[in-house]
């Protein structure tokens, strides 16, 4: 992470899951059955702890245990004011700006129960490469996003194609919790999330935002 | 000994109680605590534990877990001894849930239990409120329900690891309005505070001011505006919170931001 980008996103990292309409209706029959009854009528949120931040150029650990491992490409919002209750229409007049997130995570086979062990390994959400302030971005829900594995083009969508926009992310989570100058909010991952494997380079790309790069790297000298 | 964070003539300090009323500023001043303003004494994430006691999973239906069932908290929730919590306008369902909480002293990753308690700070309790009509089946129990501005009192203060011989052998016990409506023992954990460090580490690097809340035992019930409600672990710390109203919580936000 960019010195910049490291002051200023000293917070805490929210993510939202099943943000993108193709991820959503791809479980939309299932979400109607049990456990789930119905499907989510509020943003679906997680946590990553901040032992999970990681930054550009850096390695993503490849845990000895597991047996998949999945980046996440998602549009990173740093905020830049304290919001609590705010409407859509001001929404963003509380962020510093933007950046690329990679979220990683073991796949996720469910998610009826917090996902603390897929999600809050060491090192498994890198940010940045940099801070790009919000005037210069102009409007964060049309931006393409693409996943590179060792230079070879494995995911891309856009914003455009998230449930919920930016603003209207803010407006509905401040409504029970501020969002703190500081936190950064993870957009949400597109569908169609690929494997990575130890040695592999991953690279995710944002119109307007950089390139945030990060080498694979097999756990080791851990004792059982 | 007691460790506590205070705000006091406008700062933040770290004390030493003396006993519940007297603390000792770092520079040796003693305070007395109805000049002071609590607050959490721990400022990590808190990773919470549901359906921890057998008994309270037979409460809500559920059939005990095999695996921990943890979700996470982040500092914005807190809220410290003596201060209020909000109940949302038009719900049905709001508890309590008394907690013993053990805060993390020093980076722990693949700590055995029987190493377990050298990684601690010590421990302190938590009142891990839940509004239960937000309840969603999504990573449940949900941000909605559980991650709240303010709605997880967290205190009053750390006591050390060696002042709490034995942390699974403790009383927990709630009050609302001074009547008594939940007790229970953390003899009846399912996952004990090693165990859970043990797991934790596992997969992750617990950081110093995490904190683990293990859980509460059967006997919830409603809270509404007006109730004092007070969480209290034997040996440990009991924790006093006020309920209010949506918009007395925003109102008494707003006046605090332009005092």
């Amino acid at each position: 992470m960019s010195r910049a980008l490291h002051e200023v996103a000293n917070g805490s990292l929210f993510g939202v899951a099943l943000n993108y309409q193709g991820l959503l209706q791809q479980h939309l029959a299932s979400f109607h059955e049990a456990p789930y009854r119905q499907p989510p009528g509020k943003p679906v949120l997680f946590i990553k702890t901040p032992n999970t931040r990681n930054g550009h150029a850096r390695p993503v650990t490849y845990p000895s245990a597991v047996e998949r491992l999945q980046p996440g490409p998602a549009l990173g919002v740093v905020i830049g004011k304290d919001a609590s209750r705010v409407s859509v229409e001001n929404a963003l007049a509380h962020v510093a700006g933007y950046t690329i997130v990679n979220e990683f995570s073991l796949p996720e086979d469910s998610y009826y129960r917090p996902a603390v062990k897929a999600k809050c390994r060491d090192g498994f959400c890198a940010i940045g490469p940099q801070l790009v302030p919000a005037a210069q971005v102009g409007n964060p829900d049309a931006l393409g996003i693409r996943l590179w594995v060792n230079g070879e083009l494995r995911q891309q969508n856009n914003t455009a194609n998230c449930v919920r926009g930016v603003a209207r992310l803010i407006a509905e989570i401040s409504e029970f919790m501020t969002l703190h100058a500081g936190d950064v909010l993870i957009t949400g991952t597109p569908e169609g999330r690929v494997d990575v494997l130890p040695g592999d380079r991953v690279t995710v790309e944002i119109d307007g935002l950089g390139q945030l790069t990060n080498p694979i790297v097999a756990e080791q000298g851990l004792a059982p | 000994m007691k460790h506590a964070r205070i705000q006091f003539d406008g700062q933040v300090h770290q004390v030493t109680v003396e006993d519940d009323q007297q603390l000792r500023l770092a520079d040796g001043r003693l305070v007395h605590a109805d000049q002071v303003t609590w607050l959490p004494p721990a400022t990590g994430n808190m990773f919470a534990l549901g359906l921890n006691y057998a008994d309270h999973a037979a409460e809500l239906a559920f059939t005990p877990p095999t695996e921990p069932l943890a979700f996470i908290k982040s500092p914005g929730t807190y809220t410290g001894h003596e201060q209020v919590t909000w109940r949302p306008d038009n719900v049905k369902y709001m508890h309590y849930e008394c907690e013993l909480v053990a805060v993390i002293g020093k980076p722990a990753r693949n700590v055995r239990r029987e190493d377990a308690l050298d990684y601690l700070a010590g421990y302190t309790v938590c009142n891990d409120y839940a509004i239960r009509d937000y309840l969603e089946n999504y990573y449940r129990p949900n941000l909605r329900v559980k991650n709240r501005d303010a709605t997880t009192p967290v205190g009053p203060w750390i006591v050390d690891v060696a002042d709490v011989p034995d942390p699974s052998n403790l009383t927990l016990r709630t009050w609302i309005n001074g009547e008594l409506k939940q007790q229970g023992s953390t003899a009846d954990m399912i996952f004990d505070i090693p165990y859970l460090i043990e797991y934790f580490s596992s997969f992750m690097t617990l950081q110093p001011g995490d904190m683990i809340a293990t859980g509460t035992p059967e006997g919830l019930a409603d809270v509404v505006p007006g109730d004092e409600v007070v969480v209290e672990v034997q040996g440990v710390g009991r924790l006093v919170n006020r309920i209010v109203s949506e918009a007395e919580f925003f109102a008494r936000k707003a006046h605090e931001a332009t005092a």
